[in-house]
């Protein structure tokens, strides 16, 4: 305050001195216009006054925030001294920015799917476990197998009640989930695996429905719809709790630790060796360190021979990851919920080792059939007209170039 | 103890054949015998000359560290397109993992997104629905912070008893990186969210499996941010190129990759992340859920499995990596004799909050068989539990948040395994 008062001080002396002159000269009995001319005088003179007064506050003002500017300046500097930094947050404004655009009704339509408990943002539609289970084996049984049960390591979707409190729980929509919503609204957005999104809403309501079924918990003619969902309660809706560690976990553990002493008994109980399942590991110390010669880099793609179209096959590529979820190829590949393609162009059908094939694609094989180009591209473009029966779930590719694009990429692998 | 029976692999024969001509080369050149040719004679590489620059324009590791990288466990999961793999934590020093070798989960794949392609749209409880473009979302302040990622599911195999015998897979599923990014309540306030407590704000990711989490607002508007660097470069594919989440502290589901899109709600989505899966089975069948919140954890990473002591007995370092999702680490301490008594370690340097603190313990190994364990402290006074511990409160049906301490048996020639002790 004291910085205020020096600068507020001159201003308030300047007025004195006009006041007390203009009350001199009316003492000395000047005509009347003259009294009349100094009164006005007098409140101009008092309205710079008031000005000059408003301007000193305004400047102490001023000079209170330099001083605090000082002081954080000088706060700062000694927290640097003390090994602090200097980092600051992004400024938080209370003004915005004014970027980005007016998301449109259509763009949020598009994009805001998701669907919360009790079944808010559902479309309207209907779909019964009969049809559902026609959908299921069709779209979803490739990996998760026709009841629901799950194929290898693909998740199983039905049973497991009662198991919650086992060791090794089995968690499936039916026995673990809480909320019905988070199946109409996760297979609606994320499912098939590799073709998400392409379920219309009636047969999203017929697979919900048919998963209820594979469940137990409704009969084969249950239609599940926009009406009825939200009176549907799950088996396990009152099986979770909200995290409880800061009450049941860290006041035991916020304490200071032992150093000493502090059991009087120490046995080995199990080890990782012994259970084994530790991967081997590929270009590891042993087998980095114990190759003599580190120069040549090691490449996974195969090599381009020039009767390939490198343009075409590039294309391939792209195009096979519709397919990688569920086939391998190349070295090292394996089946997994479809066969594996390794050298598929002139395989005879049905013949990739292990691989338990749909009945046509056994019958395929007795019949020696063979994977030729063509077969390849009409099987591709509408697989279940192709073979009718097959497991693979994919609708198909629609574009005669991704057709060829993807066959020839399927020639680069004949091993 | 020091009866190992282990299965005899070609890695530890050679690790254990290494380690003995280590020592022996040691030693000769100590008594000063035989001269070193490496000394003596003049190498090719003093002699001719080396690679010219921008023989890579974009720089790998040396092939000699060929052997550093990310692993994967394949019995986990069915498929690599929805899988995870591990961080080769037991071959990095310091604190920052580059990007190249840190840790990979995906739902449905990485996928390749164009900046140009890429939208993030707000919308739900917001005064005005907005969609952003890559270059907005440059235009608006930005922050730079060091902080840990780690996958819930981390040393989620070892609740049953000592499975993986390795860091990278016992305690892999982490990476710590420094971003830069927009903080997510600078977005929330352009679009004039509402900011009440009790508001939700759901955040989704542009690939197939369309990840999304529902977040607290009181976190939302706390340190969240919207990163679109990590270590000074553009994200990597695996890692959500060119826009993720980062979510400081908390789960590494949460961390939206691809991010797309953010929705304002008065409720939590429940959505399959959140639900069915990153929720805790306790011993009694019920479950815990919206567990966020990464406690303190700590590992030594060397020596360890993977990184066994090749040098015989005399000076050792041992060194390790300590976390907390609370804050900051303020103490790590060291046992050799499996949780009998206790050493403080040194801090490599003063931990950050919520990102990874590097911690040494400098001794002098006699050679003998060791039960090594590290258990860290946070700023909150919390200390690491060891896994009886966790289990007498949780069971063992759970999976995610699993930071017990972990126990390396080292024997006499300096291998080392993944044990449980009693």
């Amino acid at each position: 305050m004291s910085k205020s008062l020096n600068i507020l001080l001159p201003a308030l002396g300047g007025t004195a001195i006009v006041l007390a002159l203009a009350i001199t000269m009316a003492n000395r009995n000047y005509g009347g216009s003259k009294i009349e001319m100094l009164e006005d005088r007098l409140s101009t003179v008092e309205t710079r006054a008031e000005t000059a007064d408003a301007k000193a506050k305004e400047q102490s003002v001023r000079a209170d925030e330099l001083a605090q500017k000082v002081q954080d300046v000088q706060a700062k500097a000694e927290l640097v001294a003390a090994g602090a930094t200097l980092a600051e947050p992004a400024p938080r404004n209370d003004d915005i920015y004014g970027l980005g655009r007016t998301a449109l009704d259509v763009e949020i339509i598009a994009w805001d799917v998701d669907v919360l408990p009790g079944g808010r943002g559902l479309p309207e539609g209907r779909g019964d476990a009969t049809w559902g289970e026609e959908v299921f084996v069709e779209r979803c049984a490739a990996c998760h197998g026709d009841f629901a049960e799950g194929v290898d390591n693909w998740p199983v979707l039905a049973g497991g009640f009662d198991t919650l409190g086992d060791k090794d729980p089995v968690k499936t929509v039916g026995s673990y989930w809480p909320h019905l919503s988070t199946a109409w609204d996760y297979i609606n957005r994320s499912m098939p695996f590799g073709e998400a999104g392409t379920l219309t809403p009636d047969e999203t309501y017929a697979i919900v429905a048919y998963i209820l079924y594979s469940n137990d918990l409704v009969d084969d003619d249950f239609e599940l719809s926009h009406e009825n969902f939200a009176a549907y309660e799950m088996y396990n809706k009152n099986g979770f709790i909200l995290d409880d560690r800061a009450d049941t976990e860290y006041p035991l553990w916020r304490t200071e630790p032992c150093m000493e002493n502090c059991k009087s008994d120490v046995k080995i109980t199990m080890r990782a060796s012994v259970v084994d399942v530790t991967p081997d590991e590929e270009g590891s110390a042993s087998s980095a360190m114990m190759t003599e010669d580190h120069s040549s880099a090691v490449t996974t793609t195969p090599e381009v021979t020039p009767t390939f179209d490198a343009a075409l096959v590039a294309a391939g590529e792209k195009v096979f990851k519709k397919c990688a979820a569920c086939h391998q190829i190349g070295e090292g590949a394996k089946n997994r919920s479809g066969p594996q393609l390794n050298a598929i162009v002139g395989r005879t059908m049905g013949s990739a080792d292990g691989f338990k094939y749909s009945r046509v694609l056994k019958e395929a094989l007795e019949e020696g059939r063979v994977w030729d180009a063509e077969a390849l591209a009409a099987f591709l473009e509408k697989p279940k007209s192709y073979l009718k029966g097959t497991k693979m779930a994919f609708a198909g590719l629609k574009s005669g170039q991704d057709i060829a694009a993807i066959v020839e990429y399927l020639k680069l692998f004949d091993e | 103890m020091s009866d190992l029976n282990q299965k005899n692999t070609s890695r530890r024969a050679f690790l254990k054949g290494s380690a003995a001509t280590a020592i022996g080369v040691a030693g000769t050149a100590a008594a000063g015998q035989t001269p070193d040719p490496l000394i003596t004679e003049v190498q090719d590489w003093a002699s001719y000359t080396g690679v010219g620059v921008d023989e890579t324009p974009y720089g790998m590791p040396i092939s000699f560290e060929s052997d550093v990288v990310r692993r994967n466990v394949e019995w986990l999961t069915a498929s690599p397109i929805s899988s995870i793999n591990f961080t080769p934590i037991h071959a990095l020093e310091g604190t920052i993992t580059p990007q190249g070798c840190a840790f990979e989960r995906h739902h449905s794949g990485a996928i390749e997104l164009r900046k140009e392609d890429y939208r993030l749209m707000i919308n739900g409880l917001v005064d005005r629905p907005l969609v952003f473009t890559y270059e907005d979302l440059e235009r608006l302040p930005r922050e730079n912070h060091v902080y840990f990622c780690e996958c819930a599911a981390n040393t989620g195999m070892e609740w049953a008893g000592a499975q993986l015998n390795g860091v990278q897979f016992t305690h892999g599923m982490i990476h710590n990186m420094e971003y830069t990014g927009v903080p997510l309540r600078t977005l929330l306030k352009e679009a004039g969210a509402d900011l009440s407590a009790d508001k939700w704000v759901y955040v989704e990711g542009a690939d197939a499996s369309s990840n999304g989490r529902s977040i607290p607002m009181e976190k939302a508007l706390d340190d969240v941010l919207v990163a679109f660097k990590a270590n000074g470069e553009a994200l990597r594919m695996e890692h959500g190129y060119p826009v993720r989440l980062v979510v400081p502290g908390w789960e590494g589901n949460m961390w939206v990759k691809w991010m797309r899109r953010i929705e304002i709600t008065d409720t939590a989505v429940e959505s399959r992340e959140e639900t069915s899966k990153y929720t805790d089975v306790l011993e009694d069948g019920t479950a815990r859920k919206w567990t966020w919140v990464m406690d303190a954890k700590s590992v030594i990473t060397s020596p360890s499995p993977q990184s066994p002591i090749k040098h015989g007995s005399g000076p050792l370092v041992v060194s390790g990596l300590a976390w907390s999702g609370h804050g900051k680490i303020t103490r790590v301490d060291v046992s050799r004799d499996g949780g009998v008594s206790w050493e403080t370690a040194r801090l490599g340097k003063q931990g950050d909050s919520k990102a990874l603190t590097r911690f040494y313990y400098d001794m002098d190994w006699d050679g003998s068989d060791m039960l090594l364990q590290a258990r860290a402290m946070d700023d909150t006074g919390y200390v690491q539990p060891t896994k009886d511990q966790l289990r007498e409160i949780r069971g063992e049906n759970s999976v995610y948040h699993n930071n017990c301490i972990q126990t390396w048996y080292v024997n006499a020639e300096g291998i080392a395994e993944n044990v449980e002790i009693s």
